[in-house]
């Protein structure tokens, strides 16, 4: 049974659709990637998933359960096995890099404060910012402050994570040490990945299955090597980067040279 | 005149679902108030930032309302032979008026509109998502502490403001208009009321602490995640407090002295 099961997702903001009837299986155990042009509400779904929004129709099951069915303090609860990583990181501002990690065990925990410095030190050590940890979130660089916000999503050993597109402006080193920690956190905690974002290839790189939304509906789903021989020309044009296709590089209007010869719009 | 009629409706519902909103929120604070009794240490984090550091701009302000006041009064009491009633004058302006009043608005500009922009700007950066996101309610963990410090700040500050500016005044009237020291105080402790003019004030500061910082939180809360947004909903939550703070003040002298 996949961990989390959308069946006929809608979501509309006012009269925009964002979903019309959307399903997504994200098996237990994989890395599945949600990718898409900007704006398909790729971070939408994933505060759907979570809870965070309500959609208009259809349901959403985390681990047998219906999100959106769940009392308060069941929601509550499901969160604590769900870790998200935000684009900007969140980390909370007032509070050292360590005590941000240690911020969920403290919140959820009765543990004495030397389990909990332990624990702390284990889950920075594993993004390899043990000897950050005295620092101030506004001291970070980008991929450092995604960094400790992942040892914060970790902290409480969660089933699943959500990343909100964690390779966005990251320098190249960078990305490729989330791109690595993502893959290894995955296998060595038996978590579950989601991971929405639109860079082709870091995600193709660790995703064991992708699904490609846009226009509020699946497009196409598979593996990396399934996709890139899709016989679809939106596909091709979206795992590739072509500049013009099916998405056409002009945005929809009359012709160049009807617009030339009307000369008195602006006069 | 039906794009008037329809504007006019939108104002009102919009106004009227803000409103709803805001007693939601309200309610929603009030219920984790419990709570904040096992965890004082939060409380006393934000009686820091929200009271402590009102500290300043309250203190110079109490001190000079004081010194006017002492100053107006005396010239005003002199030509009735009774400059020696100074003491009474100012105390009770300042313990049942002045006070609440003047230290809430200094409240709601030094305070409140830090309240606003801090929370708007958690939200902005996605730190209140983040919470919830942990199983965290930012409502108990973050909006219901700076209340709870609102409210305990607000009395402290005001009786602070009253204290400083009866100094500030017995500093003029004595020192440099030359009451009688002795009258000055002894008059201002015979006519003033403990139960009728200081609780009294202490009730009205308390109301505009309550309100002051729940007008604070709520626009922080709502306030749309833009950096524009935020610098709105900080100078909405100076403009709102102003106008309740002297709307209630009304309102709550009608019902404390408004049958002497």
């Amino acid at each position: 049974m996949p961990l989390i099961k959308i069946r006929d997702l809608h979501f509309y903001r006012g009269n925009r659709a964002i979903f019309e009837g959307v399903n997504i299986d994200i098996e237990r155990g994989k890395v599945t990637a949600i990718m898409g042009p900007s704006g398909t509400g790729k971070t939408t779904l994933l505060k759907l998933i979570g809870g965070q929004l309500r959609p208009d129709k259809g349901t959403i099951e985390v681990d047998g359960q219906n999100v959106h069915k769940l009392s308060r303090s069941d929601l509550y609860e499901l969160r604590k096995r769900m870790g998200m990583l935000f684009q900007s990181g969140a980390l909370l501002t007032d509070l050292t890099v360590y005590d941000n990690v240690a911020f969920p065990l403290r919140e959820h925990t009765n543990l004495p404060e030397s389990m909990i410095r332990d624990l702390v030190l284990m889950k920075l050590q594993a993004v390899g910012l043990r000897n950050a940890r005295n620092l101030q979130p506004a001291e970070l660089s980008g991929g450092m402050a995604r960094r400790v916000a992942l040892a914060r999503a970790v902290a409480l050993e969660p089933m699943m994570i959500m990343y909100d597109e964690p390779f966005t402006g990251q320098d190249p080193i960078s990305m490729g040490t989330l791109v690595n920690l993502i893959h290894r956190m995955n296998d060595a905690m038996g978590l579950t990945s989601i991971v929405v974002s639109h860079d082709v290839a870091e995600t193709a790189e660790i995703a064991d299955y992708i699904y490609l939304l846009s226009g509020g509906k699946i497009i196409e789903h598979g593996s990396p090597v399934q996709l890139r021989r899709s016989g679809s020309q939106w596909v091709q044009q979206f795992m590739q980067g072509l500049p013009d296709g099916p998405v056409p590089f002009h945005y929809a209007g009359p012709d160049f040279d009807e617009d030339l010869l009307k000369p008195e719009e602006y006069a | 005149m039906i794009n008037l009629i329809r504007s006019l409706g939108r104002w009102g519902l919009g106004t009227f679902e803000r409103l709803g909103r805001g007693h939601l929120f309200l309610l929603h604070i009030l219920a984790g108030i419990p709570g904040l009794f096992l965890r004082f240490s939060l409380v006393i984090q934000q009686v820091y930032s929200v009271g402590v550091l009102s500290l300043l701009i309250i203190l110079i302000s109490g001190l000079f309302v004081g010194m006017v006041l002492g100053l107006q009064g005396y010239n005003t009491l002199v030509d009735f032979g009774a400059e020696e009633s100074l003491g009474v004058l100012v105390s009770l302006s300042l313990v049942r008026e002045l006070g609440p009043v003047v230290s809430a608005l200094l409240f709601a500009g030094r305070a409140g509109s830090a309240l606003t922009a801090e929370i708007g700007l958690m939200k902005s950066t996605e730190q209140l998502s983040g919470m919830e996101m942990m199983a965290v309610d930012p409502i108990r963990r973050v909006i219901a502490p700076r209340f709870m410090a609102g409210l305990i700040s607000m009395p402290l500050l005001a009786a602070i403001f009253s204290a400083v500016g009866i100094i500030g005044a017995f500093l003029v009237g004595h020192g440099l208009l030359g009451v009688d020291d002795g009258a000055f105080w002894s008059q201002m402790q015979a006519k003033t009321d403990f139960y009728d003019d200081i609780m009294n004030g202490v009730i009205k500061s308390v109301v505009f602490g309550f309100v002051v910082t729940w007008i604070a939180l709520f626009e922080g809360h709502d306030a749309i995640p833009t950096s524009e947004g935020v610098g709105r909903a900080t100078t909405r939550t100076v403009v709102h407090s102003a106008f309740a703070i002297l709307g209630l003040d009304f309102v709550l002298t009608a019902l404390m002295f408004g049958d002497e």
